[in-house]
């Protein structure tokens, strides 16, 4: 089911401000990849073009083009809400719907797509909470409120919901840095469990992190303050941690970065 | 959400919680003041029921007609006999025609502002309906009575037309703007602008989260404000349609200018077009002839009953917001 995606020539902007320029990268199916680099350089940005989120922001648009295998995202024939059912996002900080039950945030995006049965519902939700490694922790108060859970459930639940709707890629915007270390751990085995299944991408701060997680790794930077960002380098983790072509790439993850 | 420490028990911490907070000095003063507060409202209010009681129960002894269930208001001589039936169901269907008109629409404009207006028209209309709800309720009874009232008269036959084999809806040859039903519209309209903007204003505060997550999962706007906006503000959209609630049954003139009373001998009818009071139409009506505490007695009765409707309205509102707690951070 995962997809490939490819990222040719793109340009964000918000309003007149050019946020990114000239992004162009692939990312394999079945692999996760990272995003790192300093604030502001764009990398949430550029992965919510993936799934036409940065379309909710007042002035948000693109120049370019993305394709998920041989579907262009910006087609003008293709709707933005099928875009979003087919890349999920998962966000910074934990977003459970406050108002619903653990079940119900689970089986919101199936009821939006108008499945009503019972058992189909029930069963997602299992697999889906089995696939985000919560099942066993939340199984006997399925009825009780998602904001009950610890922060890293929460995002587990969240991660949970996004699957259930079964998408082709899986979208993280530094996912864990509203979690303690024992969270973050197990959403890092989480990651590397689903990449059997979906195309992750994920933004994240931590250098560590996308060492254990990724099987490639995108650097972003900015040109200078006031420039648009721009991806410095991509390529497979291994060889960006260890020998990065790029001086400023080096620089950043040696940590000898301003 | 946080569990009670130990120290929210002892003893030793009448305040209980932050030890920090207690004992200095301006904390000490603004508790005093927050507690002396608390407590005067509550004394205050217990003392306008005792007194609206102690009016009203001689007069309630003497009554000979059924308080609850008579119709009749001749509250004065040796032999009074009131009842508050007709006052009850003008109040109720005024407010209901009002609250059925007001609070979906005070909604779906707030809905309208908060999330589909581009910025350069929403704050100008949000303006423009805060100012809405600061204009007197008796500037809406005079529009209504002088200009709005003339065009309701087709709308009142269409009805009847339409629907009048119903009970509710048959054309007493009543005049159009002196019925119960455009008295309930006007309130409507004079509700409407607090409903609409209290639910602005809770629709305004839906965390960006909670609508991204939507959006993030393939919903369109209209499901993305189903699942996300509507649930996080439904604890204020219940405080706003209270708010209104509680100012359609208690509003006076314009339903006093508006409304036609009935005959005393007039046969009992459900249709919405058909002329009557409200409790508090009824009270401003006699407020002139107050001239025993007998008669007085009488009209503090159906006071007291509004009172009581009007408690027991925001208290369920109440029980209702606290019971979706558990579901809201
Ligand atoms: N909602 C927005 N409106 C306008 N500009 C934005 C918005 N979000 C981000 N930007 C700008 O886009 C640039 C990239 O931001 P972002 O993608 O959030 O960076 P990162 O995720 O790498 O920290 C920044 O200059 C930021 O100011
Ligand atoms: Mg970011």
């Amino acid at each position: 089911m995962a997809k490939r995606i490819d990222v040719k020539d793109l340009d964000i902007y918000y309003g007149d401000f050019k946020a990114v320029e000239g992004v162009t990268m692939t990312v394999e199916p079945r692999s996760v990849t990272a995003f790192i680099g300093p604030s502001g350089c764009g990398k949430s940005t550029v992965l919510r073009t993936l799934n036409r989120m940065h379309e909710v922001i007042p002035g948000g648009r693109v120049e370019g083009s993305v394709m998920l295998d041989d579907q262009d995202l910006y087609a003008s024939s293709m709707d933005p809400v099928a875009v979003r059912r087919t890349v999920g996002m998962v966000f910074q900080r934990p977003n459970p719907f406050p108002t619903m039950s653990i079940r119900d945030n689970v089986a919101a995006g199936l009821r939006l797509n108008g499945v009503k049965k019972k058992s189909v519902l029930d069963e997602v939700v299992e697999q889906s909470l089995r696939g985000a490694n919560l099942w066993t922790e939340v199984k006997d108060r399925l009825d009780k409120p998602g904001a009950g859970l610890s922060g890293g459930q929460q995002q587990r639940l969240c991660i949970a919901r996004a699957i259930a709707v079964n998408p082709q890629v899986l979208l993280m915007d530094e996912p864990c840095s509203a979690l303690d270390p024992i969270s973050t751990l197990a959403i890092e085995d989480l990651i590397n469990d689903l990449k059997s299944e979906y195309t992750i991408v994920i933004v994240t701060h931590n250098m560590q992190q996308a060492a254990r997680v990724s099987d490639q790794t995108a650097f972003f930077n900015l040109k200078a303050t006031g420039e648009p960002g721009r991806l410095v380098e991509i390529g497979e983790t291994q060889r960006i941690f260890s020998n990065p072509t790029e001086k400023a790439t080096e620089d950043y993850i040696s940590g000898r970065f301003g | 959400m946080t569990g009670r420490s130990t120290v929210d028990e002892d003893p030793r911490h009448p305040l209980g919680g932050d030890r920090a907070s207690t004992g200095r000095l301006g904390d000490r003063i603004f508790g005093g003041l927050a507690t002396t507060s608390g407590i005067l409202i509550v004394v205050l209010v217990t003392l306008v029921g005792v007194f609206l009681l102690w009016q009203a129960v001689p007069s309630l002894l003497k009554n000979e007609a059924n308080f609850l269930l008579s119709r009749e208001w001749s509250p004065s001589g040796a032999n009074p006999r009131f009842g508050i039936l007709e006052l009850a169901w003008g109040t109720l269907i005024t407010s209901v025609i009002a609250m059925i008109i007001a609070v979906p629409l005070g909604v779906a404009v707030a809905l309208f502002i908060t999330q589909y207006a581009p910025p350069w028209l929403s704050k100008p209309a949000a303006s423009t309906i805060d100012l809405l709800a600061a204009v007197p309720s008796i500037v809406y009874g005079f529009w209504g009575l002088n200009i709005a009232g003339q065009y309701f008269q087709p709308v009142l036959s269409g009805i009847d037309g339409a629907l009048g084999w119903l009970p509710v809806f048959e054309d007493q040859g009543t005049s159009a703007k002196s019925t119960l039903a455009f008295a309930g519209m006007i309130l409507a309209i004079m509700i409407l602008p607090i409903v609409t903007a209290i639910s602005r204003e809770v629709f305004a505060q839906v965390p960006t989260t909670h609508k991204e997550g939507a959006l993030a999962l393939g919903a369109t706007r209209w499901e993305m404000i189903r699942v996300a906006v509507l649930p996080y503000g439904k604890p204020g959209v219940i405080s706003a349609a209270m708010l209104g609630l509680g100012r359609a049954l208690g509003e006076t003139l314009a339903v006093l200018i508006l409304l036609s009373t009935l005959s005393a001998n007039a046969d009992w009818s459900f249709s919405i077009f058909n002329g009557g009071s409200t409790f508090a139409s009824r009270i401003a009506q006699g407020a002139g002839e107050f001239d025993t505490p007998q008669k007085t007695g009488a009209y503090i009765a159906a006071g007291l009953v509004l009172f009581v409707v009007t408690f027991v309205v925001n208290a369920t509102a109440r029980i209702v917001i606290d019971r979706r707690k558990a579901f809201t951070e």
